[in-house]
């Protein structure tokens, strides 16, 4: 071992060259954000792909506005399709995790991970009956049916999202609930759902961001007149008609708005991300 | 397991039953149905259900395209699962060190969790051109223009290993996940653990590569299934990045043009029950021991 004098500095060394890899990562991360940046903000009389990496020469929202008015319907069908969808999932997983966690009712500890299954499925296996069963009952095409495969292939995460979180509340309170006369709803409407807050945050983010962003239920589901952003982007960038600057701005404003709420609140996306990978 | 008592628990079978019904139709009966179509003649947009046994997984196994797709697949996997794993371990490991900034920097690598592959594939799509000369730009022209020429790469252009790229892709999206999977693991160690082997004499190499390795193990295992589940499944990214092309093709793509462009829907079932085959294998032991471990606590 070193001599005691000399670990300190030594580590202090050591830490400082630390910043190396880390700066190196950083640039690994920040190049696309970089280039989706000054690209956005460039004229169109700059767009040039052999200057990609330089800075606008002035400060220009051509871009931008070019996407958003290119975008406009696709935006209003995402928020159309994600807050619904979001809000139903929460409300049903807290109902879902309330009952799992705490009525242990014969053959729970089965159908929950027979719950869980469902969200790891590929979707391809079930797209098939899917598309009959849509045009079945008549919402193949529109947001309606897009809205009700979300709130359903949700139901896995959220119900995992409450059930962890209702699972640490001690059991003490729900049985002097009980002992006081509360019933099941009660003690739901009056224990549980104002302990919820941080389990509602949680859930609702990963669902907003989750629906938000997904693609393949809506190109599966949706005619072109409901698409909702990530297909309409998809479309443009494949398309040969609209220029790769435009296609940079209306990237960043598909990724706005999740990334907003990953900004300001980043800790309870982390916790939705850890309850996927059941590690919570 | 207590009987059913009263009233509640009545009610609590009530309000769960809605979602059970829901998953049970919507996964498992739907699973069933796409068995079924699996095994039928199925071409065309009239349906056809007449068996036909086996044939369309058959088929599956002699169509070069579907060899295609399981290479592709294979490099793909390879790629990704471990270049997130090794870039993921390497992140978590220097934002545990308690550095100044370190909520900085974890924040950057994780967040293009929050975005969706397709704005990932249209950035990169512009990164990663290929063009070459005059017209060279995205990243081979900053190689070129640093001197780095040996980095000057075709991308997803390239033979065979164009896919690769796609995984690079899926590599900036995903490792700051990894990353956070690995944060957990190691913020789970003690610092008695680490003091414990300075005191005797270990390197901080040894220290990781004796001791938190190790201890790591089953956090490495989850990333691994959970990586490689998602693998399997990649669709978005590349379809973003560089259109639905035969040399890029991968089941979850082949599914869908076999289905929804050609109408081989006994086909394109066949596809999605062996894709759901392999990542059952995964995700059904992956789910259990999970829980198993939760129900030892």
């Amino acid at each position: 071992m070193t001599q005691s004098s000399d670990y300190p500095r030594n580590r202090h060394w050591q830490r400082l060259l630390l910043y190396f890899p880390l700066m190196l990562l950083s640039i690994f991360y920040l190049v696309p954000i970089y280039v989706i940046l000054v690209t956005g903000f460039k004229g169109f009389d700059e767009i040039n792909l052999r200057t990609m990496w330089n800075l606008p020469a002035r400060l220009s929202f051509d871009n931008y506005l070019s996407a958003f008015n290119l975008l406009t319907p696709y935006i209003w069908n995402s928020l159309n399709m994600v807050v619904p969808a979001t809000v139903a999932s929460a409300l049903i997983g807290s109902i879902n995790g309330f009952v799992l966690a705490r009525w242990k009712f014969r053959g729970a500890n089965l159908i929950f991970p027979l719950i869980l299954f469902g969200m790891f499925i590929p979707y391809q296996s079930i797209f098939i009956p899917l598309v009959q069963f849509m045009r079945m009952i008549g919402i193949y095409g529109g947001l309606p049916g897009l809205v009700l495969t979300h709130v359903i292939y949700g139901i896995p995460i959220t119900t995992l999202i409450f059930r962890n979180h209702y699972s640490t509340i001690p059991q003490e309170i729900i049985e002097a609930a009980r002992i006081d006369g509360a019933g099941l709803l009660n003690t739901y409407r009056y224990i549980l759902l104002p302990l919820s807050m941080p389990a509602f945050v949680v859930a609702l983010i990963w669902q907003f961001t989750a629906t938000w962003n997904d693609f393949l239920f809506a190109v599966v589901l949706t005619r072109p007149e409901f698409w909702p952003i990530t297909v309409a982007l998809n479309n443009m960038a494949g398309s040969q008609i609209v220029a790769w600057n435009i296609q940079m701005a209306g990237a960043l404003l598909a990724a706005l708005p999740t990334i907003v709420v990953y900004v300001f609140l980043g800790r309870y996306f982390i916790h939705g991300l850890m309850a996927g990978a059941l590690r919570e | 397991m207590p009987k059913l008592k009263n009233a509640d628990d009545y009610l609590a079978i009530a309000l769960i039953t809605p979602s059970i019904l829901a998953v049970g139709v919507f996964v498992y009966g739907f699973i069933a149905w796409t068995l079924r179509v699996s095994v039928s003649r199925w071409t065309g947009l009239l349906p056809d259900f007449s068996l036909v046994g086996l044939r369309n997984y058959w088929e599956l196994y002699f169509d070069p395209r579907f060899q295609i797709d399981a290479r592709n697949l294979a490099i793909f996997t390879f790629v990704f699962v471990g270049g997130a794993l090794l870039l993921g371990f390497v992140m978590a490991v220097l934002v545990d060190q308690n550095l100044p900034g370190e909520n900085f920097f974890r924040s950057l690598f994780l967040f293009p969790m929050a975005i969706s592959y397709i704005v990932t594939g249209v950035v990169w799509r512009w990164l990663m051109n290929p063009a070459e000369g005059t017209r060279i730009s995205g990243l081979n022209q900053i190689f070129e223009s640093m001197g780095l020429n040996f980095l000057i790469s075709r991308w997803h252009t390239a033979p065979v290993w164009g896919i690769a790229a796609i995984a690079l892709a899926a590599i900036w999206q995903m490792s700051g996940f990894t990353m956070a999977l690995f944060l957990g693991g190691l913020r789970s160690i003690s610092d008695d653990v680490r003091e414990a082997a300075r005191v005797d004499g270990a390197s901080e190499w040894q220290l990781y590569r004796y001791i938190i390795i190790p201890l790591l193990n089953p956090v490495t295992l989850s990333v691994v299934i959970i990586l490689g589940h998602i693998s399997l499944k990649v669709f978005d990214l590349i379809v973003s990045l560089a259109g639905k092309q035969l040399a890029l093709d991968v089941p979850a793509i082949y599914m869908w043009q076999a289905t929804f462009d050609g109408y081989f829907f006994g086909r394109g079932a066949a596809i999605s029950i062996l894709m759901l085959l392999i990542i059952s294998l995964l995700i059904i032991p992956y789910i259990y021991f999970n829980l198993k471990h939760e129900a030892d606590l």
